[in-house]
């Protein structure tokens, strides 16, 4: 539902990225998105087809690697994915389980010329 | 020849940095700031009704309240008694940043105030997201929402620092498995502390009123 805030703060970060490094031309930005950020991508996309306009990242791709959530279970080190509506273990049945992976949300690298 | 720029850096790092400087500048002038999220209707405005009428010669609060479009609820902040409501309006936006929060500070005398009260829009996503610089994200939950919420919102259920879970008054009337729904919370956020009640009746309140005060006097 953010993804208007979210897409000018990905070419914020990667403008200034890329005049750092005194390039040309940005030709693809790298992000990194765990499942629990609740992001669109093809929203993304669209707003930075807008946004992009006019500036050097401008025809740039968007490449998005997700990072499925993943949790650990804190009896037997078992990791799993919680696709149900249930938190338990699914080998030991244990309750006592953690969120290790699926809060990514990073602009990686960007590729320039 | 194309170069990769290695940059690993939070895609929200200009609203969290904005976040610090809104918490640094109610620090300096002595504020304890919440912010209150939850689904639509689930009774932030009631609870923030409920509670400043028992604040009433103990504290001086100010309202913020965002709202996409309309000031209903800050004028119903002004009504129970806040010393000050300001109403953000979002324009169409999910949730409260951090630019809003400091738009709305800099409409306050904030040295008149000990405790800010900030009630987010309401959606049990994107306020998740946007860091405010608020000391204490509190989370409503309400019994008519449903006893798997925890299971399908984990980021909002994660975050936070208290839960309420409101209109505990209507247990008898709808299904809600209070100990499926208190697993899923021990899971995303263990200890956190929670306090059940009515903003109806004010049955609980005392409990919630108590740890405001505890932590606006700085001995949470
Ligand atoms: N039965 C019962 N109803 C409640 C309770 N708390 C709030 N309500 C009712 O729930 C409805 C929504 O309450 P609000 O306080 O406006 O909810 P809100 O979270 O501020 O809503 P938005 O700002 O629109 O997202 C109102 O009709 C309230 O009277 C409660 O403890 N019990
Ligand atoms: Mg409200
Ligand atoms: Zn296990």
């Amino acid at each position: 539902m953010h993804e208007l805030a979210v897409t000018q703060s990905i070419l914020d970060i990667s403008l200034r990225h890329a005049k750092e490094a005194g390039a040309k031309q940005i030709t693809a930005i790298n992000l990194v998105i765990g499942e629990f950020a609740s992001i669109v991508d093809d929203s993304v996309r669209f707003y930075w087809e807008l946004f992009t306009v006019g500036t050097i990242a401008h025809g740039s791709q968007l490449n998005f690697e997700r990072i499925p959530g993943e949790m650990t279970c804190t009896s037997c080190k078992f990791s799993f994915h919680p696709a149900s509506a249930d938190f338990s273990c699914p080998n030991c049945k244990s309750e006592f389980v953690q969120i290790t992976k699926g809060d990514e949300f990073r602009v990686d690298s960007i590729d320039v010329e | 020849m194309t170069i990769r720029v290695p940059i690993v850096e939070n895609i929200l790092n200009a609203n969290d940095r904005l976040a610090e400087e809104n918490r640094a500048r109610l620090e300096s002038a002595g504020v304890f700031s919440i912010n209150i999220m939850a689904s639509p209707g689930a009774g932030k405005t009631s609870l923030i009704e409920q509670t400043l009428p028992r604040l009433k010669n103990k504290l001086r609060v100010a309202v913020v309240d965002g709202d996409i479009a309309t000031s209903i609820d800050a004028d119903r902040a002004a009504q129970a008694g806040a010393q000050a409501a300001i109403q953000v309006n979002t324009g169409g936006d999910c949730h409260l940043d951090a630019v809003m929060l400091r738009g709305a500070l800099e409409q306050l005398d904030l040295a008149e105030f000990d405790l800010l009260i900030v009630e987010n829009v309401g959606n049990l996503v994107c306020p998740a997201s946007f860091k405010l610089g608020t000391h204490k994200s509190v989370l409503i939950a309400s019994i008519p929402e449903g006893d798997d919420k925890p299971y399908k919102y984990p980021g909002m259920y994660r975050g936070v620092d208290a839960l309420v879970v409101n209109k505990i008054d209507l247990l008898p009337y709808v299904p809600f498995k209070m100990d499926y729904f208190e697993r899923g919370v021990e899971v995303l956020n263990p200890g956190v502390v929670t306090f059940p009640l009515s903003a109806k009746t004010g049955e609980g309140i005392d409990a919630w009123i108590d740890w405001l005060i505890k932590n606006v006097n700085g001995n949470s």
